[in-house]
């Protein structure tokens, strides 16, 4: 069963064609590494996939729920796809002036996600020393984790994630490419760039280029 | 019937279209400009109480006509373009913006060249002018805000909401400002609303009504191919629209 | 995995920006001060003739409250946009427009409520009679929302954009106008002793139709600036 398909996808930037008729069919338990020279619109077909943007044409459907071909809804003005997807983009979306553990809380309840995990996730992420300083206290790499911390908080099937590895040491690579395969095995979905080489099992590793 | 609509707002058939329209639209203009401003300033008799000078309602009320309908138009396109997401409308709403903040501005310069004669004062802060300026900085906020925004798709959806905000605040700020008015100043010399007016008044003042409407539907079309062309410079339509004159410049 | 329901969201975003706002105190008092600066202006231009100033004094602290309202507009967005968090709160289960009101709800706290605690006191310094006072911050109080509603719209369009200063003022500024005629009106009519009710119904109306009408257009201009 497919689980996100994207159909005859085009995106113009500043009056100029960055893709078109990009298709794309992942199933559960598969990563989508989506390459590209800079500016050939990784990040821009990431926001689109995950709701921020407008496609100039084309759909992207979320766990279609009937195979009529006319009914299936478009995830762009669907609130409910906002609640299994979760986007890590180039910006941490950490606000600098509160604590790492007030920032965590924050997005629980904004989204589904649950508080009490709140101290676990932070020692996956190697941060749970300094649940208790403020953000702005943090290295640029600590920042990256604290946004990975949130994104792990928030359970969602599918994640988008532009660079996730941008500002990180070694340990944390290795570590979020462990989580990344833990997500896959238990049956969620994965989008990613990444100028990094990334190992995963080649079978569960879907890529898309966008270079013409 | 949405198919009809998309096929007739698509770029390539709307330049098509409205090359055709436009030698036609502006000789109907200048037709009914000249016939309107011969009624206007010669066939049109004298007022006995303002004698001359009252002509110059033959532009000032058209243009403050235009003023807010083109405000109105550009709201009806840019909502268009938002729900249905038609470029064309979208277009069309952003180039409407200077043509109605030019049709505002005359009919400010116009108003207050009467009021020199009419008041002693170039300036009055009466109700209906002072409206006619706010109208005016709601079109340079518009036509600013296009400008600003680099990505033009973006810039035209923003233009678009805008001018939808400004269209429900519009009745709102006109009748507040008529409210200020009449309780800061008594009410003014009111300029022209004796229950008859004369046919022979009446009549060029509509024909210079049509006449600006069609001026406004001829520059529309300029601007709108205009700018239609630099935006889908890199679509098919325009590159061989390009190949096609070369040859026939050959 | 529980799932958090609107109020909470709507509640926990107010306590977040106000959490904010309070480790930034010293920011509060910008807006503040340039409200009481504007004001000590306006005697040292014009003289400080009593009754000219009286006459004058609903207009000057209702332009000057206006002036300090759009300065303080950019805190509404501008830093949940630079550090990302603000393309988070839109991929979000919940309406944006109700998000929206939070934001502007909490921005309303931190610098509409200030100026009307300070207000009285200008009405003073410009010898408003005392018995307007209570009428004075009644204005403000029903007009200062509708600025910070409005100007959510303008900022929202213009957070995007490196250098958005005087377009803002361009954006909100024709909007301001219905809520400064009516205000001033009503504290002018007051002082002739003649009855303000109108005035202060169309406020509350002005009130209602902006915080049911304006977080549409606001999230749609957010979507937009952050496409």
């Amino acid at each position: 069963m497919v689980s996100l398909e994207v159909r005859d996808l085009g995106c113009i930037r500043d009056d100029r064609i960055l893709f078109s008729k990009v298709n794309i069919d992942l199933y559960p338990g598969q990563l989508l590494l989506v390459e590209g020279d800079n500016g050939s619109g990784k990040t821009s077909l990431l926001r689109i996939l995950c709701g921020i943007r407008l496609p100039e044409h084309g759909h992207v459907i979320w766990q279609r729920t009937n195979n009529d071909k006319k009914t299936a809804v478009s995830v762009h003005g669907q609130e409910s796809y906002a609640g299994d997807m979760a986007f890590l983009g180039h910006l941490d979306g950490n606000k600098l002036d509160l604590t790492v553990t007030e920032n965590l809380e924050f997005s629980c309840s904004l989204a589904l996600g649950n508080s009490s995990t709140i101290k676990e996730v932070l020692e996956r992420v190697g941060l749970s020393y300094f649940d208790d300083l403020q953000v702005s206290n943090l290295s640029a790499g600590q920042r990256r984790r604290l946004a990975l911390a949130r994104l792990l908080l928030s359970g969602a099937r599918l994640w988008i994630l532009d660079e996730p590895f941008t500002a990180l040491d070694k340990k944390g690579i290795a570590m979020v490419e462990r989580e990344i395969n833990a997500q896959l095995d238990q049956g969620g979905l994965v989008i990613m760039t990444s100028h990094h080489s990334v190992s995963f099992d080649s079978d569960k590793v879907t890529k898309l280029s966008l270079s013409q | 019937m949405m198919k009809f609509i998309h096929k007739t707002a698509s770029p390539p058939y709307f330049y098509h279209l409205s090359g055709l329209w436009i030698p036609w639209l502006g000789m109907i203009t200048l037709l009914l400009l000249m016939a309107g401003l011969y009624g206007g300033l010669i066939y049109a008799p004298t007022d006995y109480q303002q004698g001359e000078s009252y002509r110059i309602i033959y532009i000032h009320v058209p243009a403050a006509w235009m003023s807010l309908f083109i405000y109105i138009a550009m709201a009806g396109a840019g909502a268009i373009g938002l729900i249905w997401r038609i470029k064309l409308a979208e277009t069309v709403a952003v180039c409407s913006a200077p043509i109605g903040a030019g049709f505002t501005l005359l009919a400010l310069v116009t108003g207050s060249l009467w009021g020199k004669p009419m008041w002693g004062a170039w300036w009055v802060w009466d109700a209906r002018l002072t409206a006619e300026l706010l109208l005016l900085f709601l079109y340079l906020g518009v036509m600013s805000l296009y400008v600003a925004i680099p990505d033009k798709r973006v810039a035209s959806r923003a233009v678009a909401l805008l001018a939808l905000v400004g269209v429900v605040n519009i009745p709102i700020i006109h009748y507040s400002v008529e409210w200020w008015n009449t309780l800061h100043q008594g009410p003014t010399v009111t300029k022209f609303d004796k229950p008859s007016i004369d046919l022979r008044m009446l009549v060029p003042l509509l024909i210079m009504a049509v006449a600006f409407k069609v001026y406004y539907v001829w520059s529309l079309f300029l601007r709108v191919r205009v700018e239609l062309l630099e935006r889908e410079r890199n679509s098919q339509w325009v590159k061989e629209l390009l190949k096609q004159n070369k040859e026939s410049q050959a | 995995m529980k799932k958090t329901t609107l109020s909470q969201v709507f509640f926990a975003l107010l306590k977040r920006d106000l959490l904010l706002a309070f480790r930034h105190r010293a920011e509060l008092f910008n807006p503040l001060l340039f409200f009481v600066l504007v004001v000590t202006l306006f005697p040292l231009g014009t003289g400080a003739d009593t009754k000219l100033l009286q006459t004058m004094a609903p207009g000057i602290i209702w332009v000057a409250a206006l002036l300090a309202a759009m300065l303080s507009l950019d805190t509404i967005f501008r830093s949940d946009f630079e550090d990302g968090s603000l393309e988070l709160l839109l991929l979000n289960a919940h309406p944006t427009s109700i998000l929206v009101l939070a934001k502007v709800l909490a921005h309303w706290l931190i610098t509409g409520v200030p100026l009307m605690i300070i207000a009285p006191l200008l009405a003073l310094f410009l010898g408003l009679d005392q018995d307007l006072i209570g009428l004075l911050v009644l204005t403000l109080l029903l007009g200062t929302p509708v600025l910070s509603l409005i100007g959510a719209v303008a900022i929202a369009l213009t957070v995007g954009l490196k250098r958005g200063g005087i377009l803002l003022s361009l954006l909100v500024l024709p909007f301001y106008v219905p809520v400064l005629i009516f205000a001033t009106n009503a504290i002018e009519m007051a002082m002739s002793g003649l009855p303000v009710t109108a005035q202060l119904w169309i406020l509350s109306s002005f009130l209602l139709l902006a915080i049911t009408l304006t977080p549409w257009p606001t999230a749609a201009a957010l979507k937009l600036s952050l496409s």
